[in-house]
């Protein structure tokens, strides 16, 4: 784990929701600092989602904290907004608007004009590859693409904070490789949190790994401490024991 | 300031690049032509005046109001994308006001649009254009108190047809309760100071008074009051939709 001095870019303090009698997330801490890329890992209905979506700043935590880059996300929820690029669940985006007219709509938003606006427009339509469909409505484009337009939208800003919830889900083998090499390239200069189901994705871009299952935290560590918890040094054995064990745990505690 | 004009910009584009905008304002300057010279007995009257053709705006815009304002929030919240805009740096309040303005500003470019009325009625006698110029601010203005309500109603559903069937009878409410069958339910047992509030809470009160060509600072403030009334509750309404 990497160590910094001073505050980390996101901190997450004792981190509550409830969705009635649902207790979605369940006393979560964690913290993310500069230079780090956070895998966010866990079942289908883990958590995840939710996290990420109170960390943004989209739902409200029912307890406990969240900053970034020192800003409470309750208190001055613009500044972390601001701060912070978020690629949410599913990527949405407005189907109707071209690709250029919706990234010229986020780039107003995020305060781009003239010519830094040119140029920001440019880096991100060659990062993420979207030159063959600039003038493309959104709701025409394949999976793959629309998913491109929605870490466009993130990276808009060149954010120090980027929040991806399953980046490469859709996309083809190559274009996973060429999202990854993108978050691997930022990664210097920023603090990630991406959520996956692909595990390799751990090994390939992250320098850390959170898991929760039903709301809780599991583990916390880089991915070879993920790997040393199963008896075969295999990530995806690791996972599935950890997660498991868990419910099992759980299963037990309700029918008692 | 600038992140309600962002998002206006970004409203009125989705207007104009579905096919909602051209079938909205065909229809309406249809049904106006129809209202007007049909039922409204234009020709018939022999008076150089629009008050045929104002006359049943509130009637056409008890039904197509509510087509413009019902996509307004159940679609962000059904396509996903208020997770998005409610991420980016933009408070709930900027957001509501400038899908409102794109809302009302493309309701204005309709009212416009039937400039060929003001026209056809100059080219057959004399009307007094102050008159008419008051009856279109007032019927600008009733479009914003339609439209406000719309916004806040399709905020509370997903559904685009269940914000348009609610919106429609909220409005067919304020439209009915200047109405002589609303309010005599009342004269009798009701003292005559509630009857004269529920009566003034009615679009037609207002509307008709300045279609008298006499622009009443009391007119302007309830429709004022009516657009902020709703969007703020607009707002509450997003903020409870978003916490659950």
């Amino acid at each position: 784990m990497t160590t910094e001095t001073g505050t980390p870019a996101i901190d997450v303090r004792s981190l509550d929701k409830r969705f009635g009698p649902i207790h979605a997330v369940n006393n979560v801490t964690f913290a993310v600092n500069k230079g780090e890329v956070l895998g966010f890992l866990g079942p289908n209905g883990a958590g995840k989602s939710t996290t990420m979506k109170m960390i943004a700043g989209f739902l409200e935590p029912t307890a406990g904290s969240v900053t970034v880059n020192g800003y409470d996300v309750l208190t001055d929820p613009i500044k972390v907004k601001a701060s912070i690029g978020y690629l949410p669940e599913g990527a949405p985006s407005y189907g109707e608007m071209t690709v250029i007219r919706f990234l010229n709509f986020i780039a107003e938003i995020r305060d781009l004009y003239g010519e830094r606006r040119q140029e920001r427009l440019n880096n991100v339509i060659r990062e993420v590859h979207l030159e063959p469909v600039l003038h493309q409505s959104i709701e025409t484009l394949s999976k793959g693409f629309k998913r491109r337009v929605g870490v466009a939208q993130a990276i808009m800003h060149d954010p120090e904070v980027l929040i991806m919830d399953e980046p490469t889900d859709g996309l083809d083998p190559n274009q996973k490789h060429e999202v990854r090499s993108l978050i691997k390239d930022m990664a210097k200069e920023k603090a990630i949190i991406i959520s996956t189901h692909i595990l390799e994705e751990v090994d390939a871009v992250c320098s850390r790994a959170i898991i929760i299952a039903a709301g809780r935290l599991l583990f916390d560590g880089t991915p070879e401490e993920l790997r040393a918890q199963s008896g075969n040094n295999n990530i995806d054995d690791a996972f599935r024991e950890l997660t498991t064990r868990h419910y099992e745990t759980e299963g037990e505690s309700t029918t008692s | 300031m600038k992140n309600i004009k962002a998002i206006m910009k970004r409203e009125l584009y989705g207007y104009f690049t579905t096919p909602v905008a051209y079938v909205f304002i065909v229809i309406f300057l249809f049904m106006s032509g129809i209202f007007t010279f049909y039922i409204g007995a234009f020709y018939e009257r022999g008076q150089a005046d629009l008050e045929p053709f104002f006359r049943f705006h509130p009637w056409l815009y008890l039904f197509l109001i509510p087509a413009i304002g019902m996509r307004l929030w159940s679609e962000e919240r059904k396509s996903g994308t208020v997770e998005l805009l409610m991420t980016l740096p933009v408070s709930l309040p900027e957001a509501v006001i400038g899908k409102f303005l794109a809302a009302w500003i493309f309701s204005g470019v309709a009212l416009i649009l039937t400039f060929p009325m003001w026209i056809t009625v100059n080219y057959l006698g004399n009307p007094d254009n102050t008159v008419i110029l008051a009856s279109y601010i007032g019927s600008f203005l009733m479009a914003g108190g339609f439209l406000a309500i719309s916004s806040c109603i399709s905020a509370l559903t997903k559904s685009q047809v269940i914000a348009f069937v609610i919106s429609v009878v909220i409005c067919f409410m304020f439209i009915l309760s200047g109405f002589p069958m609303v309010l005599d339910f009342f004269t009798g047992w009701a003292p005559q100071a509630l009857v004269d509030a529920i009566a003034s809470l009615s679009f037609l009160t207002h509307f008709n008074s300045i279609q008298k060509g006499v622009i009443d600072l009391r007119d302007i403030i309830y429709f004022a009051a009516l657009i902020v009334f709703w969007l703020y509750a607009n707002v509450v309404t997003m903020e409870a939709a978003k916490a659950g």
